[in-house]
Formats: C-alpha cells, sequence, structure tokens
C-alpha cells in the first residue's frame, strides 16, 4: 500500500482509490479529502439525551441563526420586488464536468436548481421563471417564461449534455431580449449558475453589461469553481449579488437565498395596477371543458370571470381572454414578505431557576434539561402574543 | 362504502396509524352566550370529553392536546402524554379550563387586534404548529399530527395575516387543519385553512349529535383516511376582498408594489403610496413609507 507525504504534511490514510486521485492532481489533499485525514470530523459528534446525534460546536448554528436573524431585521422596512420575471442561467460547459461536485457539477447544479424552483414558487406565486443553458459558446433556451413549476423540472430532468465553452455575453444577450417582451411593473432577474473560469465572447462583454443595466436587468452570479472579475463587475453594475460556492451544502445556502423577494432598486420600479382575476372553484359534479387541457372533466377546476372559461390550476393566465387568475392565498403567501414577523430576542441564561418558566410557553417544552439545549428554547419564549 | 381515491402523496409516506391530535376548543363568552350557539357550553364540553376518550381508546400510542382558545389569550388545557396524567384524565381537564376561563376574563387587553366579539384562532393555532414542530424534531419514531379546530366565533379580519401564516406553515409540514364550525355562519378562514392543508372541513346541520360528527368524520387516523368517503370541500370561495370598500370582489386591481387589492382604478396605493405609471421618486413624506434600496448601496 502506497503511502505520502506532501511538504511534511500528515500522512494519508491508506485507501486505494484515493492514491489513484492523488496522482491526478498534485495539489494533495481536496478540501473534502482533508475533513477526513486531517480534521477527524467523527471525533466533533456527541450524542445527547435521547439518542439522537449532536454536534459538539453549536457555534456555527447559532451564527448562522444570528445572521438570518440581521438579514430579517435590515429588511423589514426596505421594499420588495414581488412580481419577479427570472431567468436561471445553466452552464453546461465542459467545465461542468467537473468532479469536484459528487457526481459532475451539472447533476448537483440540477439538483439544487429543482429545489430552487419550488422553494421560489412556494415564496413567489405571482412570478413567472425561465430556464437558459450556455454550451458550445452559445445561449439556448431550455423552457419558456411560465409560472407552473412542473414544465420546468420536467425539461431539467431530461438529458443535459456538457460541451464546449460558456460564453456569458451570449447568455446576458439572450436574457435581455426575451426580458424585454415583459410589462413593466416585473421586475427582471437573471441568476447565473458558472462554473466555467473563463468566457468565450463574440463581441464586448461590457456594451452588454451596460445594455443590461439600462433596460434594468439584475443579474447575480454563484460561482462554482473560483472567483471571476467579469461576473463580479456584472454583478456590481446591475445591483445583483455575486458569491462562491465551497461545497454541496453552501451551494444550496446560496442558491435558496435567492427565493426571498430581493430589495427593490430605486428607479427601477414602475408601480402599477395590474388587473387580475379571482376566480371560484366549481363545484365536485359540474363537466366541463378545460380549455387547457382541450377536453372534458369533471369536477375541480376554476371559472374565469371575465370569460367564464375552465382553468385546471391557479396562478394562470386565462387562455381565452388572457386575464391574469389567481387566489387569495397566492396573495397571502406574499404578505409575510410585507409585513416580517419581528424577530426573537436572545435571551441570556439566567442563573435564578425561579425566573426562568418550567416550561415552553409556546410548545411546552420542558425547560429545566441543563445545558446549551436551554438557551436555544429560550428562542421560543419570547413569542410575542400580539 | 367504495373507495375514494385522494390525489395527494404525502399520505404514502408514513403508513402507521398512530395520530397525535391538537384540539383548539373556542372559549369565547361572548360567542357561547349569543343566540348563535343551538348547544350549550357544558353539552359540547361533555360530547368533546366523549370523542377525546374514544381517541385514546382507537390505539394506545394516540395522543391528544387540547388548547383553548379564549379572547383574550390561549393555553394549553390538557396533554395526554403528559406524565402526571394518568389517571383522572377528565377533572384535570375541565379543572385547567375554568382556571383558564376566569385567567382569561381577567386579562383586560386594550390592544387586541380585533376586539372583544372575536377568539385569537391564530394564536392557538400558533401554539399547536409550535408542538408540532417540537414532536418533529424529537426523533424519527413520531405520531402523525393533525389540528381540529372547534370554532363557533365570528373570523377576525385583524388576524387574517396571521391565520394565512399559520396556514402555509401547516401546509409545509403537511399537517392538515380539519374544522368542526359550531357556530351558525361558515368560517371562511377555516374553509380556506383545511383546503389547503388537504383537511376536513364541516359544519354540522344538528349539533345535539355533535359526537357523532366528531367521531364518524375526524376521528380516523390520517392513514385511514384514504379508505373512507369523507366530506368534500364544497364552495370554498376564494375571492378577494377589496381594500376600499371590503367587498368581495371577483375581478380587481392589484398594485404591484404592496398587493393591495382594490375594485376601482386609483391614481394612488392607499397603502403603500405609490403612483401608478410613473418611476417612484426618493422623498418619503411619511415616516410610514417603505424605503428602497438605491444602485449604488
Amino acid at each position: 500500500m502506497l503511502r505520502k507525504e506532501t511538504n511534511g504534511e500528515e500522512r494519508r490514510l491508506n485507501r486505494d482509490e484515493e492514491d489513484e486521485e492523488e496522482e491526478e492532481n498534485d495539489r494533495g489533499h481536496d478540501a473534502w479529502e482533508r475533513t477526513y485525514a486531517d480534521e477527524r470530523s467523527w471525533e466533533a459528534l456527541q450524542e445527547d439525551e435521547s439518542g439522537l446525534l449532536r454536534p459538539i460546536d453549536n457555534k456555527t448554528l447559532y451564527h448562522a441563526q444570528y445572521r438570518r436573524r440581521l438579514r430579517t431585521a435590515t429588511a423589514a422596512r426596505i421594499q420588495k420586488g414581488l412580481i419577479r420575471y427570472l431567468y436561471i442561467v445553466i452552464d453546461l460547459s465542459r467545465a461542468a464536468t467537473e468532479t469536484d461536485y459528487k457526481p459532475n457539477r451539472m447533476v448537483v447544479v440540477a439538483r439544487q436548481v429543482e429545489a430552487f424552483i419550488r422553494e421560489f414558487f412556494d415564496q413567489n406565486p405571482l412570478s413567472q421563471i425561465g430556464l437558459l443553458t450556455l454550451k458550445d459558446g452559445v445561449a439556448h433556451c431550455l423552457t419558456e417564461l411560465g409560472g407552473s413549476p412542473e414544465s420546468h423540472i420536467k425539461a431539467l430532468m431530461g438529458k443535459l449534455v456538457c460541451s464546449g465553452d460558456a460564453s456569458l455575453q451570449n447568455g446576458l444577450d439572450l436574457v435581455h431580449s426575451l426580458l424585454n417582451q415583459i410589462p413593466s411593473y416585473g421586475h427582471r432577474e437573471v441568476l447565473m449558475l458558472y462554473s466555467a473560469l473563463s468566457t468565450c465572447d463574440p463581441g464586448d462583454i461590457m456594451e452588454t453589461i451596460q445594455k443590461c443595466k439600462s433596460s434594468k436587468i439584475r443579474c447575480s452570479v454563484i460561482g462554482l469553481s473560483a472567483e471571476l472579475y467579469i461576473c463580479k463587475y456584472l454583478c456590481l453594475e446591475t445591483g445583483g449579488s455575486y458569491s462562491v460556492s465551497l461545497d454541496e451544502p453552501h451551494l444550496k445556502e446560496l442558491v435558496l437565498e435567492h427565493a426571498p423577494p430581493p430589495p427593490a432598486i430605486a428607479e427601477f420600479a414602475i408601480s402599477n395596477l395590474i388587473k387580475m382575476g379571482f376566480p371560484q372553484r366549481a363545484a365536485e359534479g359540474v363537466i366541463s371543458i378545460c380549455s387547457c387541457h382541450k377536453e372534458a372533466k369533471v369536477g375541480g377546476g376554476y371559472t374565469c370571470p371575465r370569460c367564464k372559461a375552465r382553468v385546471c390550476e391557479l396562478p394562470t393566465e386565462c387562455c381565452i381572454c388572457g386575464l391574469t387568475l389567481v387566489s387569495s392565498p397566492h396573495l397571502a403567501r406574499s404578505y409575510h414578505h410585507l409585513f416580517p414577523i419581528t424577530p426573537f430576542d436572545d435571551v441570556a441564561v439566567s442563573s435564578d431557576p425561579h425566573k426562568v418558566p418550567k416550561n415552553c410557553f409556546g410548545c411546552q417544552q420542558s425547560l429545566l434539561a441543563p445545558g446549551k439545549r436551554l438557551l436555544f428554547l429560550l428562542y421560543v419564549i419570547m413569542i410575542r402574543d400580539e | 362504502m367504495y373507495l375514494h381515491q385522494v390525489p395527494t402523496n404525502f399520505f404514502d409516506i408514513f403508513p402507521d396509524d398512530v395520530s397525535l391530535l391538537m384540539v383548539l376548543i373556542d372559549t369565547n363568552p361572548f360567542f357561547w352566550n349569543s343566540i348563535n350557539t343551538s348547544l350549550s357550553f357544558s353539552k359540547f364540553i361533555s360530547n368533546v370529553l366523549a370523542f377525546l376518550n374514544s381517541i385514546l381508546l382507537l390505539n394506545q400510542l394516540n395522543q391528544v392536546v387540547v388548547i383553548a382558545t379564549g379572547y383574550n389569550s390561549c393555553d394549553y388545557i390538557f396533554d395526554s402524554s403528559a406524565l402526571q396524567n394518568h389517571n383522572q384524565k377528565g377533572e384535570s381537564l375541565l379543572q385547567k379550563l375554568e382556571e383558564f376561563v376566569d385567567k382569561d376574563e381577567s386579562l383586560c387587553r386594550d390592544d387586541s387586534v380585533d376586539g372583544p366579539g372575536f377568539s385569537l384562532l391564530s394564536g392557538s393555532l400558533s401554539m399547536a404548529l409550535c408542538y408540532i414542530q417540537k414532536v418533529f424534531r424529537s426523533g424519527p419514531l413520531h405520531p402523525r399530527p393533525r389540528i381540529l379546530c372547534l370554532h363557533g366565533s365570528p373570523d377576525g379580519p385583524g388576524q387574517y395575516v396571521a391565520i394565512m401564516n399559520a396556514i402555509f406553515s401547516a401546509q409545509r409540514s403537511m399537517v392538515p387543519i380539519d374544522s368542526c364550525i359550531i357556530g351558525a355562519q361558515h368560517s371562511a378562514f377555516l374553509q380556506q385553512a383545511s383546503y389547503i392543508t388537504s383537511g376536513i372541513y364541516l359544519k354540522p346541520q344538528l349539533l345535539d349529535g355533535l359526537f357523532q360528527y366528531l367521531t364518524t368524520v375526524f376521528a380516523t387516523d390520517l392513514h385511514s383516511r384514504s379508505f373512507l368517503q369523507l366530506p368534500k370541500p364544497v364552495g370554498v370561495d376564494f375571492r378577494a376582498a377589496c381594500f376600499c370598500h371590503k367587498n368581495t370582489i371577483d375581478m380587481g386591481y392589484i398594485c404591484s408594489v404592496c398587493l393591495s387589492i382594490f375594485c376601482k382604478h386609483h391614481k394612488k396605493c392607499s397603502t403603500c403610496g405609490s403612483v401608478f405609471g410613473q418611476a417612484q421618486t426618493q422623498d418619503s413624506s411619511t415616516p410610514d413609507r417603505k424605503r428602497k434600496t438605491s444602485v449604488d448601496n
């Protein structure tokens, strides 16, 4: 069995497949390998009273909660763009076949985008998504702008092939021409998942970036390999956010950060009154011809208030008269962005046992358990009863 | 009875038939003393107690938690899994209920969202969901939770946002909200709650037979519901109410900034102050107006 020493670092464990991979990259330890070789992550686990695993160090958990609280507190009085038209641009160049994300970057990105699409429509029911791919130096439209998650997810789960180079400029050009057609009250956004380390452009990308900036398109990029100056410049100019992911859980966190509505940029939002219909749900036994599938259906369905056509699901646009049809729960889903709950206060553990109540007010969990658990449960105490 | 196919797939995830039932009882004295009830509170409680006993008899591992919905506060009345309740279950529930009603009356809330005629359904729904979250975090083997609202008070419009938030979080955790209306009029909030979370909504015609309605419709666990023909949702009203007149409308105008609903075309949104048709300027004359971030931030 081979053993290797790199720059006097610790010895590798004796595993054959690791040796083969090590021959390919002479950087030595990869980040994911270091967690086994150097850091011994299994020693960081501990069992709590009920036999469930719990990490010793809760600092990262609390830090993440603290950051989330800060974010909601500062964003409370800022206007958000609620009606969003978002294009997701997926890089399917050669760089997406890299295996640093298991099994390869393309599969991981497709998985995360699927989860993102579901979360996005959950939080923004009135918005629409479209999918684009960058392959062989050209941008292709995978799906059109639509409000139903199933069609996008079906296209994502289909066969995706990676080849060639990624062209940032062609992607931006295509997005620009597609987003020009949307109504003026919508917020135009692009989310690029960029794996490549270069871009292969036919012209001057700075011109394209200025064009996107003047069309008020907010471009955000999530890089999978390393930070690129051109992506950083693009995001800075258009007001988006640029981040580079370290591993798959971090990628998931970064992608899902784009699901809640972003702050609205001044001068971008032309507020308008949009005419919408609130259809009634038909009774269970009614038979009618559905306008989206063009066949007779029994029960269920909604009737457009303007042209009385039957549609199967909401939110949608009536095929006959073009009226946007929503239901009041869809609007209500966005209210928690408009009226966010006040963040909870972190209460320090008091040494006086009489001050702390025996049970949590919200869930009746016993608060007398010792240790770090008490701190976590005290969050729940401060539910404002209003 | 024939097989009734339920189109959702979450029934297939946990085929177990152990349930955790959270019962939310409306104790609003304004409702119970009004002419809208055909049932007295004591008869109602005896029906509910018999129903809770039958739930606990159905399966040894079933759990029942009762939360009382007052008009000033909400509190836990009974928890069948609490260790001190092995004997005298009914007595402890009645005693705690009496204490709660006295405490609720003594709390005089001037800043309540709706006023004294309405009960705090949003509060008790939130508490039930907190308890359910605690159960979810207690490990992989837990009973399947559901919420049953026994409600009679009218819908408080000030609680709309809070109730919708509770409904959406119940939907995400896949917790059905069943409703049994013991008052005279239908509750639009609970109709929407049961529709969105795939629960059952029922307004019994004869309240004297409440126990029979409860046991035939609401007693079955979630796994067995796919085999039963249960009351289907009829005519859930999803129409919105316009912000200017509070009329229900089926076609209206939505402000693209704050999603307020209007029945007629206006020049300016009354909720957020946006002027329609032009880009926003930076001045904010009222402190309430929402600010926008600028590009240079």
